[in-house]
């Protein structure tokens, strides 16, 4: 929350970057005390490691210092947040109780990779046979999606700095990132 | 970075240990935490730290620009795959337990196996591939 709020603040993007880092650090050892070992370790090596490091590039190619906005009046998008934020609220109050064992959540479908899923599938990680196998096409779709945005990215950053490399013979000097 | 040599030996001694770490996230899977997108970043993390300190131009020689790529088509290829032999061998889409005739739960092993194996290969070229066009693009 500390975190997130210097984010808001801060000028200096290097230090958000940083910032941002330790704010998916943080989240990752609260996802451990909710006993979500799988998300926490994807959110340690995801959100606090590589995508730092993305970040980072981003700031060497641009610049890092945010740019100071023109004046504006900040009301009507406040007004907006907050009748958001409070529907949100008000939303959760029909949510039931963390935990409860009566939850939907827990009636559906989960008892049975529960219970089922040591014979079926026959590996001890139920987090596993789910993401792989129960929901097969979920995960595929997943990796078509990061398929995708991969080819994205590199159509737009990948092969165009390649084409013109190759035409401007530029000096070859030493990578100091 | 020639000058940090402590930095240069150290990521020397990390760099073998990282890769250890991302396959055994990779392969132990199915009994621990972990899966084909954490090892796959885990993976990649050890080669953008290679580029970080010894440079780009080192880092390409070790992971050519070619490779990631193919890669990325490549783990979407063999997830895809193993769904359409589990359809070729009567079953369907996605559905390992006829991969292995005697017994489906090896069929399940085998297919996830396999099918974090794809994950693990495109998440972590599309993370290298990435990290390379970035990298590179600022020179």
């Amino acid at each position: 929350m500390v975190t997130a709020l210097a984010v808001i603040r801060l000028r200096d993007l290097f230090a958000v970057v940083m910032l941002f880092g330790i704010y998916s650090l943080l989240s990752a050892s609260l996802f451990v005390v909710l006993d979500a070992v799988d998300v926490a370790f994807t959110e340690a090596s995801v959100g606090a490691g590589v995508a730092t490091v993305f970040m980072l590039g981003t700031l060497a190619l641009t610049t890092s210092r945010e740019k100071t906005p023109a004046a504006h009046k900040p009301l009507l998008p406040l007004l907006a947040v907050l009748v958001t934020g409070a529907a949100l609220i008000y939303g959760t109050f029909d949510i039931p109780h963390y935990g409860d064992p009566g939850n939907p959540i827990h009636q559906h479908v989960a008892p049975r990779y529960l219970e089922d899923s040591a014979e079926e599938i026959g590996i001890p990680n139920v987090v596993s046979s789910v993401l792989a196998s129960y929901r097969g096409y979920d995960t595929l779709g997943e990796v078509t999606v990061v398929f995708t945005a991969a080819i994205g990215v590199l159509l737009l950053i990948g092969d165009a700095r390649r084409r013109r490399s190759e035409d401007r013979s530029r000096p070859d000097h030493e990578e100091d990132a | 970075m020639k000058q940090y040599s402590i930095l240069r030996l150290i990521t020397k001694l990390l760099l073998p240990l990282i890769l250890l770490f991302a396959l055994y996230v990779q392969f132990h899977g199915d009994f621990g935490p972990g899966g084909g997108f954490q090892a796959g970043v885990i993976f990649a993390a050890g080669f953008v730290l290679y580029a970080l300190v010894y440079g780009l131009d080192n880092a390409r020689r070790l992971m050519p620009t070619w490779l990631p790529r193919l890669g990325i088509s490549l783990g979407v290829l063999i997830y895809a795959g193993v769904g359409v032999a589990g359809m070729l061998l009567g079953g369907a889409f996605l559905d390992y337990g006829v991969l292995d005739p005697h017994d489906p739960v090896h069929g399940q092993h085998l297919g996830i196996l396999l099918v974090e194996l794809g994950v693990g290969i495109t998440v972590a070229s599309v993370m290298i591939s990435i990290f390379h066009a970035f990298a590179g693009r600022g020179r």
